[in-house]
Formats: structure tokens, C-alpha cells, sequence
């Protein structure tokens, strides 16, 4: 917060100028009654587990009775020294800090575990073959998933052509035409960002499976995709229309322009960054479904290039069939096909990360994210009884 | 210089490859009322803004002063809940009337606004000529235009070598300056400022307002400004506009901006213009 | 400015307002002519055109469910929600959602209990304790994990996490299983708990986005103003922060459960399928209506696939009721919706 004083004008202030610093807050002491508390707390907890106890103690119990222990020891120790005020304020940290560990860790942990297992079993072959003829006593580096990697880019196309302008338009109409449609479409929108992932798969298995008799089939995958996709793609679009400055349409309406030109030259070019980045996080978002696509695409082991006629594999099923087994083989040709998944869908996510970065419109990230979650510019008033 | 011809229905003052002919057109208010949902902003205003005159709208804040400049070419209607009485002529013609459309009247009455907002996804250039493809005209010479109209604005000699840069990168005061040439692309026949110059510094204000003495020869030019020394540098006619505790606007006094400032008829426009209130 | 703010807070129009404060005659206000070029019109044909697409068809989807669904719930009648049992193909059907009603709740109470302390943890350490530079590639970071397909969270919770976690797992059974009912267990590891845990795993990143978006919005001065007072950081995060952030983190926590009620993959990859009402969290066994829908539809008959439908009904009616829940609650703290910016 507070500054460090600007550089000296001159040689002879500079000369007598004291010297320029930034004031710091956090002082040797408290880093050590930190440390003390923890040594304390873990020598306790080791020679009573250790020494005093007749029994073994897993080691995660271990670890969350030091943790326990540490944060009765850390608090008095503070408390002590500084009153309960900055105990309070010590010990929120410390589970400030725990919790997100607890969530940044599994990230770092699942990733790294994904390519340490996947590694051991992706060849140049993985790409190029498929598993036609490789049986559960193949080795794990036999076969390929090509007809799965086909299968995942076709399906995305499609289920991104179906949806995306679809889902754009229902975004002008919400943030540009507004009219009666208005509300019941943004509450059914919001509302449908839960529909399970499975009842998508279900409703487009019993409409065009059973009803209509078309068989299973890539197509099938794309539209539960597209479902699945839709809501997600109109509620980012329209969060990122939303927060092109309303100044700008003014101007091109000022200018005589009519509405339709504005939305097309004005509103959707100056949203065009936020755009592709909320189309290339839904695509991110709807690449490793698996449930829709067991109820749609169903999963083979050859290779169908065809998404209109017969059924095909995909990544997720692929990952989904191989892991289900009770062959070790298979459960590592598995950990491969996570692997690429999760390359695939790291990809996805650093283009949308480079499209969405410098270019205006884009600094308001786009996301997956109903349109009620969404922070609006709130009014800092209504606590004034609170002070 | 052909003076405003009352009949005129030709969407543009001036063909947008010809040159600049118009001296700008007379707008004439009579009787404007203006109500946000049920509460009325501004009540039976009558003013003539004439062709090649600055006129400046002065008042206290709330008084209806934007509202009556959005008006003026039809900005109001954006407002959902809003409505209007009494009527506006561009050059005689109702700008409110069936025989003009939305567009050609915005089109015909520019407006600059109180911050600047070039578009940020087109470059210097673009913004210039946004004003053509947003009306679907199509201009042989729209390079000569883009430098015909930031000349205009003042702009030409510091944008010239980087008109494809984006126009984000502008200061504030070039970005309103811009915005003013995108405004003068089209050639309107009236200008509306509204306090263009409150979200500037010093310098750029005043080359803002050096701009304005000289396009008013071209254009005519209704400004809304807080600013006493603004409008008495740039304006020949001003309009003091004030609205008492829950009433709505009106306008106090009008008439030559030295009347107002040096001899003015009411007591309020008196105690506003020499910084008693207000 | 300050006219149009007023607007905005304005009535909905009345009916052509004369009689406003302060009239004082006059005209009255006049019908403004729009007539729309033909470009708007056929603009607002194709936007509406959409719209109404997107919301006929979301309705078609609860619809067509119902529709499927009736068969099965004509059958099975109220006892649909009491029956534990699936054998909707049987001569003598027996079939409802009790199972896999409990199942979801217990797996989705399990993963929120979890989901929230971390996220908001998480999102309060992000904005206000970790160094500046840090925030963006955090923030970046849990989008990342946002996008991380389900299916590998439940293959990670599988092979890494439950065998890590069963140890513990065993030690807590033996020693509190006595005192405490909903610890006791037989068999352990395959548990609707550890599938709630796993799911925690997808449902933290979204509620820790939100929550922390939410909470980015906090006026800086009023954090100023605390700090000002003498506040320690706590102190100012508990008395202007999380305050201001209510909303968010319901809204959040509550979109988080939504979609913890819909997982799929973690319970049919980790529980072993029983159709019975488990309240030990830990002992394997129990199942939820997803991952029902998962490996039930493949064998199912006429009926099956009709109660099946209305499982699926089941399930879209309680996230789509949590969902809508969540709407309102979060939207009573967001303002207008201008778009004058």
C-alpha cells in the first residue's frame, strides 16, 4: 500500500537524501514465533505417536495432529506476545493458507500424475493406430487411439458449429434486442448450466435413438455436446456483450448507424477477443464428457470416420472402456489416453488464454458461468449501518 | 455558402465525396417536454439554435440540460421509460415526424459525448470512416475524407504517420478530438457537444475549443458545458436552463451569450453565471 | 448524467406520465414514430428467432422427459420416491429413486462440505493474501482445473487418492466407529463418501471462480477504510470482505452443489453399485441417479428406460430447482441491468 519515495530530482539531494526503501510489514520475530510454534507442535505430536502411544498412527493422521497441535500452539504463542486480535488475525492465515493448498495441491498433483503415467505409454503408433486388433494381453504400448482422436475432433466441430451461433445470436438478443423473450430465456439459460451432463446423453439417446431410429452414432455425441454447450456459450457471450461500454453503441447510433450495424461493426468486433475466448472455454468444457457419449456415440474400437452413420469412439470413452477393465495393460493405455485429453484440453485452454489477453473486451475474462454469478458493479451503500 | 434550405430531404448536408458546403442547419425547439417514466425532466422549452452560431447550454446539474441536447437528435427514445412533448425542426422539417427516419436524423445531428469513446476494435483510420460503413455509405475517396475530416477536428498533423495504430492508444484529449472527426465524417449539419471537455485536462480543452470556433463556420454546434469561462469563450448564444426542487427543467434565459454573462435579465441566471450557486 | 440515472431507477414507463411531479400543463407527451429500417426488423427477427430457439429448446428437453417418464411414474405412482429397489423390467416392477436420491445427496452434502471451505479459502487467499503478481496465474489456475475433464478427476480419485485416503479412512472407522453411527463401516474405500470427495474435486473450482470474482468487486476504500482503523487483515476481511461477498459465496457454493448433484464418472468409477440407502459415508456401497442412468440404460427394456427418464426427470428438476434457487439469491444483490456503462 504505502509507496517507496520517488527517486531524488538532483546529484545534490541525492547526496544528501536519505536512503530510498520500502517499508515492510512482516518482521524477523513473527516469522519466528511461526517456525517455533510448528517445531514445538511436531516434537510434541512425535513423542506421543511415536514414543508414548502402544500403536502405529498412519502417517496423515500424524500429519493433521501436528496440524491440530500447531494451531493451539501458533494462537497462545501469539496471543501471548500480541493480544487476541492479531492471534486471530495469525491463525485465519494459516487456514487462509491451508485451504487453498487444498485446492491449488490435487491440480498440480493430478496434472503432473497424468503425464507421468501417460508418458510411459504414448508412442508415435498411439496417434496413428487404433485398436482394432489389439487384444487385453497386448502390451500397453500396442494400439493407438487415432479412431478415438478423430472421433473427438469431429464431434467437437460439429457440436461448435451447432452451438456457437446459436448461442451468440441468443446472446445479441439478450444483451441488444431484449424484448419478452428476455427473462424466461436468461433464467432457463442460467437454470440449464446444471442440466447434468448424463440427462443431455439421455435425452438425445431416447429422442433420436429410440424415437427416431437413427442408431448411435458421432452425430448423436455432437448434438448432446451442442446441448451441453449452449447454455455455457450464450451466458458467456452475453456477460462478454455486457461489458462492451454502452458509450460505444451511443456513438455508432449517434453516428445514424441502425441497430443491426452497430451490433455487427461496432459491438460484436470490440467483444470479438471475449468471444472466442468463451467459445474456446466451452469447447474446453464439453471436450472430456464421457457420460452423454456412452448413451450417444457409444465407443468402438475401430476407426469411423464417418460421424453421421454407425457409432465411434472418442478420447473420454476411449480413457472410459480402457480404464473400466481389470487388465493392467489397458488401465495404462488409459493413463495415455488422459494424457492427450488433457493435452488437448490444455491447449484449448491456453488459446483461449492468448486470444482472450491483450485485446479489448477481453480483459473481462470470459467463463462458463451463469449470468447470476455474475458480479455486477454493486452500489457500496447499503451497509451504512455498519460501521 | 447556400443557406439551410427549409425543404430539403436529402439525408446527408453534403454528399459525402463533394466538399463541404453547409453552413450547417437551424434547429428549432418549441415546447419540449421530457418525462423519464413518470417524472418530468423538462418542461416547455423553446430555443433556436441558428446556423453557424455556437450555442452553449449552461446550468446546474440536474436540470435537464442532456437530457434536452439528447433530444435534440433523438438519443432520448434509447432510454426505455422515456417520453417527450412539443416538437424539434431540422431546417423546418419535425426530426420527430414520419418523414424522417431515426437514422437519417442522427445521422444528420452528430453528437460527441461527455467522455470519449473511439471504438476500441478499429484503428485511428477506422474510427473515422466508422461513421460511412455504419450508415452503409459507400465513399470513393475515403482516404481524402479521413483526412479531410481530421484536419477538421484539429487532429491530422499528430495522427497522420500512425493511422492504422489502434485508437486506443491516443491521449484523452486526441481520442475526443477523434471523436469529433468521426462525428464530422458524415457531415452533419449539426453538432451536439455534451460537456466534451469535462473528462480533459487543460490543454486539451483548449485546443477542443479551438477546434469548435473553427468548425463553426461549417457546422452548427450546441454545447452543454459547466464550465462559465468555456462558454463564454466559445459560444455566440447561450440558454441558461434550471429546474427547482422536484420540478422539472426549464429554461430560465436565453439569448446572446453576452447578455446572459454581462446583463442578464433574471436574478438566477445572474447569481448561476457569476458563481453564486450552482 | 444525473437524468439519466434517474431514468433508469424510474417507474416502469407510466402511462405516458403528464401527471408527474411538478407538471404544469402543457402538452402532453407525444408517440415517438421508430419505424425500424428493414435491416432492424429483420435483426430483431433473427435475434428473437434465436432466443426462442434456445428456450424452446431447453423446455423441449423437460418436456420430452416428462413426456418418456410417464409410462414409468403412472406405474410406480408415489411409491416412485420411497422405493429403494430397481427392477423396472421385472414381471412385478418394483422400481424408485430413494437409493439414488439419498446416494446423490449424501455424495453432493460430502463434496459441499468440502467445496466449501476450500473455495472460499481459496478465493480470499487469491485476492487479498497472495503477492500480487501471484493472482493472475492463480486465478488461471483454478479456470485450469475448471477445465479438467471430470473423467480424469475420477481416474486420479481412483488410483491416487482413495488408496491414499483408505489407510486413514480405516484408522477413523476403528477409532470413532463405536461412538459415532455414520462412521462405522464394514468394507471401506468403494464409499459414497470418498465420491463426494472426488467430486469436491470438480466443484471447487467453480465456486472458488465465482467467490472470488465476487469478492474482487469489494470497493477498495472501504477495505482502505478498515485497514485505516487499525484493522489486522482478518479483521478487514471479516468486516468488509466476506460481508460484501454473501451473495457470491451462496451463489457460488450453491451453482458448485448443482453441478455435484449431475457428476457422473467419480461415483460410477469409485462406488461400488448397491441399490441401497447408505448413510455411513464411508462404507462402500450405495449409488447415485447419474451414474444409475450410466450402466442402467444399456440393459433396459420399455419400462426400464421409461423409469429411467424419470430418474433423469428427477435429477434435472432438483439441480434445475438448486440452479434457479441460486439465481435469485445472488440476483437480489446485482443492480440494474444497464447498458449504459
Amino acid at each position: 500500500m504505502i509507496h517507496a519515495e520517488p527517486p531524488p530530482q538532483t546529484t545534490l539531494q541525492a547526496l544528501t537524501a536519505p536512503p530510498q526503501y520500502r517499508p515492510r510489514t512482516r518482521r524477523w520475530s513473527d516469522v519466528a514465533e511461526f517456525l517455533g510454534a510448528a517445531l514445538a507442535s511436531g516434537a510434541l505430536v512425535w513423542l506421543v505417536f511415536e514414543r508414548l502411544l502402544p500403536y502405529d498412527v498412519h502417517v496423515v493422521g500424524f500429519g493433521l495432529c501436528w496440524y491440530a497441535l500447531f494451531l493451539l500452539t501458533y494462537s497462545l504463542v501469539v496471543r501471548d506476545g500480541h493480544g487476541r486480535v492479531v492471534a486471530a488475525d495469525r491463525i485465519m492465515a494459516v487456514l487462509v493458507g491451508t485451504g487453498a493448498l487444498a485446492a491449488f495441491a490435487p491440480i498440480v498433483a493430478v496434472i503432473g500424475y497424468v503425464a507421468y503415467r501417460g508418458a510411459k505409454v504414448v508412442r508415435p503408433t498411439f496417434f496413428t493406430e487404433n485398436l482394432e486388433v489389439t487384444g487385453p494381453l497386448s502390451a500397453a504400448t500396442e494400439g493407438g487411439a487415432v479412431h478415438s482422436i478423430i472421433g473427438t475432433l469431429e464431434q467437437l466441430a460439429i457440436a461448435t458449429v451447432i452451438s456457437v451461433p446459436l448461442g451468440v445470436l441468443t446472446a445479441v438478443y439478450l444483451s441488444e434486442v431484449r424484448g419478452r423473450l428476455t427473462r424466461p430465456t436468461r433464467l432457463v439459460t442460467d437454470a440449464m448450466t446444471a442440466l447434468p451432463s448424463i440427462v443431455a446423453g439421455l435425452f438425445i439417446y431416447s429422442l433420436l435413438i429410440l424415437q427416431f431410429g437413427w442408431g448411435f452414432s458421432g452425430f448423436a455425441g455432437s448434438l448432446a455436446l451442442a446441448v451441453l454447450m449452449l447454455p455455457t456459450v450464450t451466458i458467456a457471450a452475453e456477460q462478454v456483450l455486457r461489458v462492451v461500454p454502452g458509450g460505444l453503441r451511443e456513438a455508432s447510433l449517434a453516428l445514424g448507424a441502425p441497430h443491426w450495424r452497430t451490433v455487427l461493426s461496432v459491438v460484436l468486433p470490440t467483444a470479438r477477443a471475449g468471444l472466442s475466448t468463451a467459445v474456446i472455454l466451452g469447447m474446453a468444457r464439453v471436450v472430456g464428457e464421457t457420460a452423454p457419449m456412452l448413451l450417444t456415440a457409444f465407443g468402438t474400437t475401430t476407426t469411423n470416420g464417418n460421424p453421421l452413420n454407425g457409432i465411434q469412439d472418442d478420447l473420454p470413452l476411449f480413457v472410459y472402456t480402457q480404464i473400466r477393465s481389470s487388465q493392467n495393460t489397458q488401465v495404462q493405455r488409459a493413463w495415455a489416453g488422459a494424457l492427450v485429453l488433457l493435452a488437448l484440453v490444455l491447449a484449448l485452454f491456453v488459446l483461449a488464454r492468448l486470444l482472450g489477453g491483450s485485446r479489448p473486451g477481453g480483459r473481462r475474462r470470459a467463463s462458463r458461468r451463469p449470468a447470476h454469478a455474475r458480479p455486477k458493479d454493486r452500489q457500496p451503500t447499503k451497509r451504512a449501518d455498519r460501521s | 455558402m447556400n443557406n439551410a434550405d427549409p425543404t430539403r430531404t436529402k439525408p446527408l448536408a453534403s454528399p459525402p465525396d463533394g466538399p463541404v458546403r453547409s453552413r450547417g442547419g437551424t434547429l428549432t425547439a418549441s415546447q419540449v417536454s421530457a418525462w423519464f417514466g413518470a417524472s418530468k425532466v423538462l418542461e416547455g422549452v423553446d430555443l433556436e439554435m441558428g446556423a453557424g452560431r455556437v450555442t452553449a447550454l449552461i446550468g446546474p446539474s440536474g436540470c435537464g440540460k442532456s437530457t434536452f441536447l439528447r433530444i435534440l437528435n433523438r438519443m432520448h427514445e434509447l432510454v426505455p421509460s422515456a417520453s417527450l412533448a412539443g416538437s424539434v425542426l431540422l431546417d423546418g422539417q419535425d426530426i420527430y415526424g414520419t418523414s424522417l427516419r431515426v437514422t437519417q436524423v442522427r445521422r444528420r445531428i452528430g453528437m460527441v459525448f461527455q467522455k470519449p469513446n473511439p471504438f476500441p476494435a478499429m484503428s485511428i483510420a477506422d474510427n473515422v470512416a466508422a461513421g460511412l460503413k455504419l450508415t452503409g455509405t459507400r465513399a470513393a475517396n475515403r482516404t481524402e475524407l479521413i483526412e479531410e475530416s481530421l484536419s477538421r477536428a484539429g487532429l491530422w498533423n499528430e495522427v497522420k504517420g500512425r493511422l492504422r495504430d489502434p485508437a486506443g492508444g491516443l491521449s484523452g484529449g486526441q481520442q475526443q478530438r477523434l471523436c469529433i472527426a468521426r462525428s464530422l465524417t458524415v457531415r452533419p449539419d449539426v453538432l451536439l457537444m455534451d460537456e466534451p471537455c469535462s473528462a480533459l485536462d487543460p490543454t486539451s480543452t483548449r485546443r477542443i475549443e479551438e477546434t469548435i470556433g473553427e468548425l463553426r463556420e461549417q457546422v452548427t454546434i450546441v454545447i452543454v458545458t459547466h464550465n462559465m469561462q468555456q462558454a463564454q469563450r466559445v459560444s455566440q448564444r447561450c440558454a441558461f436552463f434550471l429546474a427547482a426542487e422536484n420540478e422539472p427543467g426549464r429554461v430560465v434565459e436565453s439569448g446572446p451569450t453576452s447578455t446572459i454573462f454581462d446583463s442578464p435579465r433574471d436574478a438566477r441566471t445572474s447569481d448561476y453565471v457569476h458563481g453564486r450557486f450552482g | 448524467m444525473r437524468t439519466r440515472a434517474r431514468a433508469r431507477s424510474a417507474l416502469p414507463a407510466g402511462e405516458r406520465g403528464g401527471a408527474g411531479a411538478g407538471s404544469t400543463g402543457g402538452p402532453g407527451p407525444r408517440k415517438i414514430s421508430a419505424r425500424l429500417t428493414r435491416g432492424d426488423r429483420l435483426y430483431h427477427a433473427t435475434a428473437t428467432a434465436g432466443a426462442g430457439a434456445t428456450l424452446a429448446l431447453i423446455v423441449l428437453i423437460g418436456l420430452f422427459l416428462l413426456i418418456k417418464a410417464l409410462p414409468a411414474l403412472r406405474e410406480a405412482g408415489w411409491s416412485f420416491l420411497t422405493t429403494k429397489e430397481w427392477s423396472p423390467d421385472a414381471e412385478r416392477p418394483r422400481f424408485g429413486v430413494a437409493a439414488m436420491m439419498a446416494g446423490t445427496l449424501v455424495s453432493a452434502v460430502v463434496a459441499m462440505a468440502v467445496t466449501f471451505p476450500v473455495s472460499v479459502s481459496t478465493a480470499v487467499f487469491i485476492n487479498e493474501y497472495a503477492p500480487r503478481r501471484l493472482r493472475r496465474p492463480l486465478t488461471s489456475l483454478i479456470d485450469l482445473m475448471a477445465a479438467i475433464p471430470s473423467l480424469i478427476f475420477a481416474m486420479w480419485g481412483l488410483f491416487v487418492l482413495v488408496p491414499f485416503l483408505v489407510p486413514l479412512e480405516q484408522w477413523a472407522v476403528d477409532r470413532f466407529g463405536g461412538a459415532l453411527p455414520f462412521m462405522r463401516a464394514t468394507a471401506i474405500g468403494a464409499s459414497l463418501g470418498n465420491a463426494g470427495l472426488v467430486i469436491s474435486l470438480m466443484t471447487i473450482p467453480i465456486a472458488t471462480s465465482i467467490i472470488r470474482e465476487v469478492l474482487a468487486q469489494v470497493p477498495r476504500h472501504e477495505c482502505e477504510g478498515a485497514l485505516a482503523l487499525g484493522a489486522t487483515r482478518w479483521g478487514m476481511i471479516r468486516t468488509v470482505v466476506l460481508p460484501f461477498g454473501r451473495g457470491g459465496i451462496i451463489g457460488g457454493s450453491m451453482l458448485g452443489l448443482g453441478r455435484a448433484l449431475g457428476e457422473t464418472l467419480a461415483a460410477t468409477l469409485i462406488l461400488s453399485l448397491t441399490f441401497e440407502i447408505k448413510p455411513r459415508v464411508l462404507e462402500n456401497g450405495g449409488i447415485t441417479v447419474a451414474s444409475a442412468l450410466a450402466v442402467q440404460f444399456k440393459d433396459a427394456q420399455t419400462m426400464g428406460l421409461s423409469a429411467l427418464m424419470a430418474a433423469g426427470l428427477a435429477l434435472f428438476v432438483v439441480t434445475f430447482a438448486i440452479n434457479f434457487l441460486a439465481a435469485i439469491v445472488v440476483s437480489r444483490s446485482r443492480s440494474g441491468a444497464g447498458v449504459e456503462a
